[in-house]
């Protein structure tokens, strides 16, 4: 065989090619082909075994899809509550199975709809909510016992899962019973997302008061998402948001044990959220080798019993930095790629992105095509029938042994800095992110990389046909209003000793979250409640490095 | 001796997404501009007085939040207001044909949408500094 290979290597070498390197999205050398050569010494049923089993890199259950198939989760969110009610509706009667909420701009940092930084920027990427009366509309119709909820919020997520819980508590359904994800990631808002509030020990505190209050009274929450969907937008390598998704994730579990709290405890909330993105095999190898390297991480260093720790279950998103404004149609092939490469690694979600989305918040039409793509692969494509096929293949399981080695070197380097928040203080994180950004756009420019539609196969005077969602100024004079009239209604000695208690406990080391509730159902704003906090905690400011 | 080029690169409002912002710093460098980068969450009026104390040839917003409307006029206006009449405003973002029609029509440079070359930026801010010294 041996030989067979060396005759291979010969002739291949000698063959003509059409350029000089071949690379992945991620700017590595690509094998010409996999060969047993490859894995030399690799203990097939040590590293791969079968499907629900350690180190689970086939799947973290036994038969997979054929038991139930991925959550379709499509991401919505823009306007007023009751825009995004009516689009949440409408995806639920089109098959959706789990809800995910998209917030605006001043939401996510925490600022009230009517505050002078949001001017502008109310409900455009996403729903405006200032406090529970918003809230109460978003989910209106909506029997929160009935669907998983997704919410996309990190800085004020304390308070936006305060909010859920009141409505619950209004909709008359026990925490108990509420099942959805915040998605609660501060470290890769320092690192990527940039939507930090407070500086990271106070940010990190806040953290774990959240895991510690809903594995008491919202056991079946996932309470943090580390997400490395933001970090790979941002321009990071595969093996970058790999490695710096999981070094987020064990910061996390390690803050969460130095508080007293048992590993086994909190370990099975935490979900993962990854980018699937062009290259197809580099993603479906970074995804196995997640599952892998979370697996021995949690049982070998952090000591988990319960094998639901060990378990890596992620929510994938195709990735949006990849569609093109131009040629807006090809964005559907796009993400039909992408999405069956998340399907190929094992995802427990999906978000399949709109065609639209590099020009507006996406259309229903859009929307529906995007959703219908994950009906299409779940359906038609016989691929949900079996599990991980692409394990045993040479070139897959080498690849996936590369990106686990890559993702060590780069924890090596992390640990060797003091750990993540050190690291992101020296903006570790931000240059490396940076600099492969700056060497793709860089091979897009010098034509080393197609992308179709922009710098080959253009179309001139290509005009856009596709119909955009428009945001109106109505939206942010509507919002406006409705916190006017709830500062209006509410009891405000209640609103002021509700905010004092709030410091104090920050002040102090009492659990944040039964106070932000209390503040909640007082409809106490989302600005104000951050506000209170501020004065306590301080803001983060980043250095401003490119 | 030619004097380097001077570009603010600025992001404004709540809008977090330095992707292209950090992208773009860094072509303008290597391009051999003097490049000063403002980091996040500026308001426009941060934006113009950054602008007159570095003493900028030009300033290059880039903007993904969908607030363009709001931030490119107020900076004109605040331009103007400072005396910035030779400063050139330019930007990229997630702007749409008509909107570009219409910031330009008001005094903003060209604006880059999604797609556009980096070169094509680097040659147009160029082009602008010949034309100014004729």
């Amino acid at each position: 065989m041996d030989d067979m290979h060396k005759r291979w290597a010969e002739a291949a070498k000698k063959s003509p090619t059409r350029q000089a390197r071949f690379i992945t999205a991620s700017g590595e050398e690509v094998e010409l082909m996999g060969t047993p050569g490859h894995l030399d010494g690799f203990d097939y049923e040590k590293e791969v075994a079968v499907p629900g089993e350690f180190p689970y890199t086939r799947g973290i259950h036994p038969n997979l899809y054929r038991g139930r198939l991925w959550t379709m989760r499509q991401f919505a969110g823009f306007g007023t509550p009751q825009d995004t009610n009516k689009r949440f509706k409408f995806l639920l009667e089109h098959g959706q199975t789990g809800l995910s909420v998209a917030f605006d701009l001043p939401t996510l940092m925490g600022r009230d709809a009517d505050d002078p930084l949001s001017e502008g920027e109310v409900g455009l990427c996403g729903v405006s909510i200032s406090s529970l009366r918003d809230m109460e509309i978003l989910f209106d119709g909506i029997p929160l016992d009935k669907v998983s909820t997704s919410m996309t919020i990190n800085s004020p997520a304390m308070i936006l899962l305060a909010f859920y819980l009141a409505v619950a508590e209004k909709q008359g359904v026990p925490w108990n019973k509420l099942e959805g994800t915040i998605q609660n990631d501060i470290l890769k808002e320092y690192i990527a997302q940039k939507e930090y509030i407070f500086p990271p020990k106070p940010s990190m505190r806040i953290i774990v008061d959240m895991m510690e209050f809903c594995q008491k009274e919202v056991p079946r929450w996932n309470t943090v998402s580390v997400s490395g969907y933001h970090i790979r937008e941002a321009g990071s390598t595969a093996a970058q948001e790999l490695a710096f998704t999981l070094a987020d994730g064990f910061a996390y579990v390690e803050a969460a044990m130095e508080r007293g709290m048992d590993v086994d405890s909190f370990a099975p909330r935490l979900s993962y959220f990854f980018n699937s993105h062009n290259d197809f095999f580099e993603e479906i190898a970074k995804f196995r080798a997640a599952r892998r390297i979370y697996a021995k991480r949690m049982r070998d260093k952090y000591g988990a019993k319960d094998e639901r720790s060990w378990k890596l279950r992620f929510h994938t998103q195709t990735a949006g930095a990849t569609l093109t404004a131009q040629q807006p149609e090809n964005n559907i092939a796009r993400v039909a790629f992408q999405a069956l490469a998340g399907v190929l690694g094992g995802t427990q979600s999906l978000h399949t992105n709109s065609m639209d989305e590099t020009l507006a918040l996406p259309s229903a039409k859009a929307v529906k095509i995007a959703l219908r793509t994950q009906q299409i692969i779940a359906y038609e494509t016989g691929v949900p029938h079996t599990v991980d096929p692409l394990a045993g293949s040479f070139f897959v399981e080498d690849l996936t042994n590369k990106m686990e080695a890559r993702a060590e070197e780069y924890f090596a380097r992390i640990d060797d800095l003091g750990g993540v928040i050190p690291a992101i203080e020296k903006g570790f994180f931000q240059k490396e992110i940076a600099r492969a950004a700056y060497q793709y756009q860089n091979e897009i420019e010098n034509n080393d990389r197609v992308i179709v539609g922009v710098n080959e196969f253009r179309e001139a005077d290509e005009k856009i046909e596709i119909p955009i969602l428009q945001i109106g100024p109505e939206v942010e004079e509507g919002q406006r209003r409705s916190l006017k009239d709830i500062r209006a209604i509410r009891n405000p000695q209640r609103v002021d000793s509700l905010l004092a208690d709030l410091k104090s406990a920050a002040e102090g080391n009492r659990n944040l979250m039964p106070i932000l509730v209390d503040c909640a159902r007082a409809y106490v704003t989302v600005g104000e409640m951050i506000d209170a906090l501020k004065e306590v905690f301080g803001e983060y400011v980043e250095p401003a490095e490119f | 001796m030619q004097q380097k080029i001077r570009v603010l690169v600025a992001k404004a409002g709540l809008d977090g997404h330095d992707r292209g912002a950090k992208v773009v710093a860094a072509t303008f460098r290597d391009a051999g501009f003097e490049v000063i980068y403002t980091g996040l969450r500026q308001t426009p009026e941060m934006i113009v007085t950054a602008a007159l104390q570095e003493d900028v040839d030009v300033i290059a917003l880039s903007i993904l939040s969908g607030a363009h409307m709001t931030v490119f006029p107020r900076l004109l206006k605040l331009m103007k207001e400072q005396g910035l009449d030779d400063v050139l405003l330019t930007g990229g973002g997630i702007i749409s044909d008509e909107e570009v029609k219409k910031l330009m029509d008001m005094g903003t440079g060209r604006l880059f949408q999604p797609g556009a070359s980096l070169h094509e930026a680097v040659d147009y801010i160029r082009n602008w500094r010949m034309a100014q010294r004729h």
